[in-house]
């Protein structure tokens, strides 16, 4: 293990108050690595990493290239593996793992927001409405399907050789539109409709009940 | 109940990679009617709320949390929050003043904004109107002009679109909390009605350019795992079956509508009583006056006028408080409930328009 040329000191008095403070909030949380900003490993990562091998049972360590080397920002991980001739010298080496990204559903949608900012000029967005993100899905679903109508078309003249699998995928996709009898889906359609527009009068008339009340009542 | 403690001292923060707008305004925002006219809030904020109701907050508990930012001439920028634990009856010795303080110094240290400028809830299908958030609201606007509250709506969230809104009191309804005067009389001549109890500020996402290129890996990244959920996200987001969000929302309001009657009726025997009082006090003192003129006549000496407001003492009015935050609270469902049938109609006309296109 080389002996760094620089001296880096970590303020663990910093770490140890925050994770308190954190699991005052949620205390199911534990610490599993750390993170640092740059483009590789270096030598202080090793010290780091060992000591929180104390804190955690093999941790993470998780890079993010913020300098953006090779023009993009990439997000690394690794674990660290003993390495060497056992019984003499050991190094320890950090051995990638892969990075997949899960989202639940609410994150989902609050990620697909402010991914927005992207195409905007100042990088700035306002909160959309219900039917500005319908508008948007179904923008996304029709660039979907001219892909899959462009692959349909060229499997058919024959440029690509059909697959079986995307077949499948493609059949199941068709199939996915329910087909509802014209009568039955006018009557659901109805009704729905005067549902709603019967609800949007009651509350209507309950917010005019209450402006009354509150005219009556500063007589 | 967040309980709000200043930020000492100056902003000497230069928090590099957030909130890249120009110039670090400190301090209070500038004089007039109202202080802020927009909100601007950092992509991380969205979603560390969204995340703390996620993990902590499942079933009717709200959750709350902490705004730190700062102050630029008109616009109140949020660059980052940090979220208080639940309130729980077991744990008596728990210091929030002490946590807040503990975070803020920690945050410092990172060249976090520690200034706070606000706090965040979630609510229950938007029933945020209660006493307590108006407290809250006005011991933090009390001390900082320019704070904010974000209301965060998760459940209208999973349905498809952010619900996010900023409210802050009118400055009508700070005179009058600051009066602690609640009376009828008091909110007659301060004017208030329920629709201007609170303001709400319309609200702008701004991230950074690092950001932005994080959010460009993300979008390669998920691009092919994630196709599955975007599809059976895009099913809930043309789900027809709305029944039990409307339903919900309607119960609610039947509730708070039968609180309002029966504040109602209390305000009406109140009426009717001072008007009763009213009318004894005319008779007893015509009676006296009769009395006085026979005895007059009689030669004896007229009976002492007795002190009128000792014996008919006046009932207490009724704190109108409450029935104003039930009427706004009434307002702000009505007002969902509307928003939700538009968005809905809209979406019943599309799913015929498909139908008509099929056959």
């Amino acid at each position: 293990m080389a002996t760094p040329a620089v001296p880096v000191a970590v303020d663990m008095e910093f770490a140890k108050n925050m994770y308190e403070l954190h699991k005052k909030v949620s205390p199911n949380e534990l610490i599993l690595g750390w993170y640092a900003t740059g483009h590789d490993i270096t030598e202080h990562s090793v010290l780091i990493h060992e000591y929180y091998s104390r804190e955690a049972p093999n941790p993470i360590h998780l890079t993010v290239d913020t300098s953006l080397q090779n023009g993009r920002m990439s997000i690394k991980a690794y674990v660290s593996t003993l390495m060497g001739v056992p019984g003499r010298t050991m190094g320890v080496m950090f051995t990638p793992l892969t990075v997949k990204y899960a989202y639940y559903d609410t994150e989902r949608i609050g990620v697909d927001l402010i991914m927005k900012t992207c195409f905007s000029p100042n990088r700035v967005i306002g909160l959309s409405s219900d039917l500005q993100q319908v508008g948007g899905a179904s923008a996304r679903i029709q660039d979907a399907l001219s892909t899959v109508l462009q692959y349909a078309e060229d499997v058919l003249s024959g440029k690509v050789s059909a697959d079986n699998t995307v077949g499948r995928f493609l059949m199941s996709l068709v199939n996915q539109v329910p087909k509802i009898v014209p009568d039955d889906f006018e009557t659901m359609l109805n009704s729905n409709i005067n549902d709603l527009l019967m609800v949007t009068y009651l509350a209507n008339l309950t917010q005019s009940q209450i402006a009354l009340n509150e005219k009556l009542v500063n007589l | 109940m967040a309980s709000r403690k200043e930020g000492t001292g100056s902003t000497a923060t230069s928090s590099s990679s957030t909130a890249g707008a120009a110039g670090k305004g400190k301090g209070k925002g500038g004089s007039g009617d109202s202080a802020v006219k927009q909100v601007q809030i950092d992509g991380l904020v969205v979603l560390k709320i969204i995340k703390h109701y996620q993990e902590e907050g499942q079933g009717t508990e709200v959750v709350q949390g902490v705004l730190l930012g700062l102050v630029v001439e008109d616009r109140l920028e949020i660059t980052n929050c940090f979220p208080f634990p639940q309130h729980t009856e077991d744990d008596a010795d728990f210091d929030e003043v002490q946590y807040q303080m503990e975070m803020m110094r920690s945050l410092r240290h990172v060249n976090i904004d520690h200034l706070h400028v606000g706090w965040y809830q979630s609510t229950y299908y938007g029933s945020f109107v209660t006493r307590a958030l108006l407290d809250s609201q006005f011991s933090y606007q009390h001390a900082i002009e320019e704070s904010v509250v974000l209301i965060y709506d998760p459940i209208k969230t999973a349905q498809g679109s952010l619900s996010l809104k900023a409210y802050r009191l009118t400055p009508k309804l700070m005179e009058v909390c600051k009066e602690k005067d609640f009376s009828p009389e008091a909110l007659k001549k301060a004017n208030i009605t329920f629709e201007y109890m609170f303001e709400e500020v319309p609200i702008v996402i701004k991230n950074s350019h690092l950001i932005n290129v994080l959010m460009w890996e993300l979008e390669k990244k998920s691009a092919v795992a994630d196709k599955h959920e975007l599809l059976s996200l895009a099913s809930s987001i043309f789900t027809l079956h709305f029944s039990n969000h409307l339903g919900k929302n309607l119960q609610l309001l039947m509730d708070r509508v039968d609180e309002m009657s029966q504040d109602i009726v209390k305000y009406n025997t109140y009426m009717r009583n001072t008007s009763k009082q009213q009318q004894q006090k005319h008779q007893y003192q015509q009676r006296r006056q009769q009395e006085n003129m026979q005895r007059q006549s009689r030669g004896e000496p007229p009976l002492p006028e007795e002190d009128l407001s000792k014996l008919f003492k006046p009932p207490q009015p009724p704190a109108r408080m409450d029935s104003l935050l039930i009427a706004g609270q009434i307002n702000t469902y009505c007002q969902n409930i509307k928003e939700f049938t538009a968005q809905n109609l809209g979406k019943l006309f599309m799913a015929q328009a498909l139908q008509e296109y099929n056959n």
